[in-house]
């Protein structure tokens, strides 16, 4: 066993690529349970996500397009969601899971043409004399464009929450339903931007992963991150730079998992593999055991029903 | 404007037409949606639901397929629809079926190759007993510590996925197996083997214990105290305590139940249709029971006629990935948008729509 077969400077800008989908995409669930909203077709959008942005950027080889057709995607999808949910009163749950199936079935069919081919390489900004530098460099300056996009969304997502009007309609929606309408706001128009937000982010967390990081279409390639990601907001207490810390604890512990692997530590690779899922169930129960205040952070309507009454 | 009025119960007549009317829709969005994949969509549709059942040289085989695999989703979604009445969402059966397999399976062949009368049953004990105690982790962190079922039941999929590989690679291998990843095939094993029962049919105990667990959910539910229990915690869990209901308690049975009966779904497949342990010997009936739950309403005779639909689409499928060469998840996007279309239907049996005037309002 040699560790020092481990570049910590290449593992760690490998595990900021490889956080990305499950990033973006909890981000998004993160804003869609703010608003009181659990959708749990995550993996569903990623996957539409995914294939839509791979056919896009492969026949127009235009990387805006391809993040572009992610995003649409992944919002439509999300669309019929909202639209079930909140217009016609579905059970969130059950729809959470239709979406899922859906779009892994989905994607499956429309995708069969395109899988096995190499996408066109997607650009990364050249910042010149800072991308030379020795170890900083590495560390913050050799990202693709959608990295750098992905860290500012989280910025401006805990913003806009935190720090705006409209963060505070969303956040007293999902605090209390029946007293926000009371007050005059549309809870069920905002609830539906909220979830639609929230596919365009798991579409181009799916879409990172075809495009970027794979970089390739394979049929239900996004492989549970979906359902990462929903645990990575509760992870993350309904914060959004906690996102960032969940992510790369998951993108590292992956990561990990195969650098062991190559440098021959005799662990069953099952059992690596299923160290992400255990960390998330582990990270689980500390936080929803630890203390009420931190269990309190849930949305106070979190998946309950909204009717308005006349 | 139209006006959505909820009614007092929800409409019977809806209730019951719904899923007709959801299955007819979506036999017609199903075929524009081939269509617009350039698949010929009346090929497609006819050989995912009318083949298997009235193909004259298809069906003699396809029609006993049905039953046998209609038996796996019937029991799982017998077991969630009890979670489900008491909103407790177990979405884990998958990794429930999994361990159940792993656990009867090991058991049974840790004999090998004794022959003995009690092997068979030990190992269908040991099956429920394996299904139980991995549910029994999201149901004990939930009593415990309120940790969400849903994502720790979830997570415990993966984590029996990544098991079941490494037993059939490593602990459960076929020692004779030349170098063959999976376990012993216990169709071979004749004191574990879960033997078909009707020469040719492919019919196996499990699929008569599935009809029978029908009628004993209908009897619960309808019949005895705990029935009306399981319903009132889903109504409201302060209700419930007035009823004499422990919540803590009803978590753990909820739980035991999917657990226990998925596990049971899981060694009668594994000793019968399955045979051998191998990475690949999951193939989702623990997600789509969830589908089969909602879509039968939670009725346990609803239950069994889901079931039997969802398994014509699934040999329908293989069928049409045979014949038409469509991929294998093409029958997913048919069994999602299959309750896309049922839940968005089942506003008409909760809502009245109303047509009403401004000046009226």
């Amino acid at each position: 066993m040699d560790f020092a077969a481990i570049n910590p400077l290449i593992f760690f800008s490998t595990m900021v690529a490889a956080s990305i989908p499950v990033l973006l995409a909890a981000l998004g669930e993160l804003v869609v349970e703010k608003s009181g909203v659990l959708n749990l077709g995550v993996e569903g959008m990623m996957i539409i996500g995914a294939v839509c942005g791979f056919i896009a950027i492969y026949n127009s080889g235009s990387p805006f397009f391809g993040v572009l057709a992610s995003i649409v995607a992944g919002g439509l999808l999300a669309l019929v969601f909202g639209i079930l949910t909140q217009v016609l009163h579905s059970n969130q749950v059950a729809t959470g899971l239709a979406l899922t199936l859906f779009g892994l079935g989905l994607s499956a069919l429309i995708g069969q043409p395109f899988a096995g081919i190499k996408p066109p390489t997607f650009p990364k900004p050249d910042f010149g004399f800072l991308g030379d530098m020795p170890v900083l460099g590495q560390l913050f300056f050799k990202y693709d464009y959608l990295v750098y996009a992905a860290f500012l969304l989280v910025i401006v997502v805990s913003y806009v929450l935190n720090r705006t009007r409209a963060g505070l309609i969303l956040r007293s929606i999902g605090e209390n339903h029946d007293a926000a309408h009371a007050l005059g706001y549309n809870v069920v128009r905002v609830r539906l931007a909220a979830i639609v937000f929230g596919g365009g982010c798991a579409g181009l967390g799916g879409g990172y992963l075809a495009m970027i990081r794979v970089p390739q279409w394979t049929e239900g390639m996004t492989a549970g991150v979906g359902w990462i990601a929903l645990a990575l907001v509760v992870f993350a207490s309904w914060r959004p730079y906690r996102v960032i810390l969940g992510a790369f604890l998951f993108g590292g512990v992956t990561l990990l998992q195969l650098n062991l692997q190559a440098v021959g530590i005799k662990i069953n690779p099952a059992y690596l593999s299923m160290a992400p899922y255990i960390i998330t169930i582990v990270a689980l129960v500390v936080i929803s055991g630890s203390s009420n205040r931190l269990s309190n952070l849930a949305p106070g309507s979190l998946g309950r029903l909204f009717h308005k009454t006349m | 404007m139209l006006v959505f009025e909820r009614r007092r119960e929800p409409s019977r007549f809806w209730t019951a037409i719904t899923p007709i009317l959801a299955v007819l829709i979506t036999l017609i969005a199903g075929g524009i949606l081939f269509a617009t994949l350039g698949k010929d969509p009346l090929e497609a549709i006819k050989t995912i639901f009318w083949a298997p059942l009235f193909d004259p040289d298809l069906s003699a085989y396809a029609r006993p397929q049905i039953l046998v695999k209609a038996a796996p989703l019937v029991l799982i979604a017998i077991g969630l629809s009890i979670g489900f009445k008491a909103n407790i969402w177990n979405i884990g059966a998958e990794g429930q079926y999994i361990m159940g397999a792993i656990l009867g399976g090991g058991v049974a062949l840790a004999f090998y190759p004794l022959e003995a009368w009690w092997i068979f049953p030990l190992m269908i004990v040991s099956g429920i007993a394996g299904g139980i105690a991995w549910a029994m982790i999201p149901a004990l962190l939930k009593v415990k510590f309120r940790t969400n079922e849903i994502l720790v039941s979830l997570m415990l999929v993966y984590v029996s996925e990544h098991f079941l590989a490494s037993v059939s690679l490593g602990l459960l291998r076929n020692p004779d197996g030349v170098g063959f990843p999976g376990s012993r095939n216990l169709q071979h094993y004749a004191s574990a083997s879960n033997a078909e029962l009707f020469a040719g049919t492919g019919i196996h105990l499990g699929v008569i214990v599935a009809f029978v667990s029908i009628f004993a959910l209908y009897g619960l539910i309808r019949f005895h105290r705990l029935g009306f229990q399981i319903r009132v915690t889903g109504q409201s869990i302060r209700i419930s305590r007035f009823a004499g209901v422990n919540p803590n308690l009803m978590i753990i049975f909820c739980l035991a139940a999917g657990g226990g009966l998925a596990g049971l779904a899981g060694i009668f497949e594994l000793s019968g249709p399955a045979g051998r342990l191998s990475i690949d010997f999951n193939v989702g009936y623990g997600f789509t029971a969830i589908i089969v739950a909602f879509l039968g309403r939670l009725n346990p005779f609803g239950i069994a006629l889901a079931a039997l639909l969802m398994s014509l689409t699934y040999i329908g499928g293989d069928l049409a990935q045979f014949m038409l060469n469509l991929p294998a998840a093409a029958i997913q996007a048919l069994q999602g948008m299959l309750l896309f279309f049922l839940l968005s239907m089942d506003f008409l049996s909760q809502y009245r729509i109303r047509i009403k005037h401004w000046a009226s309002g």
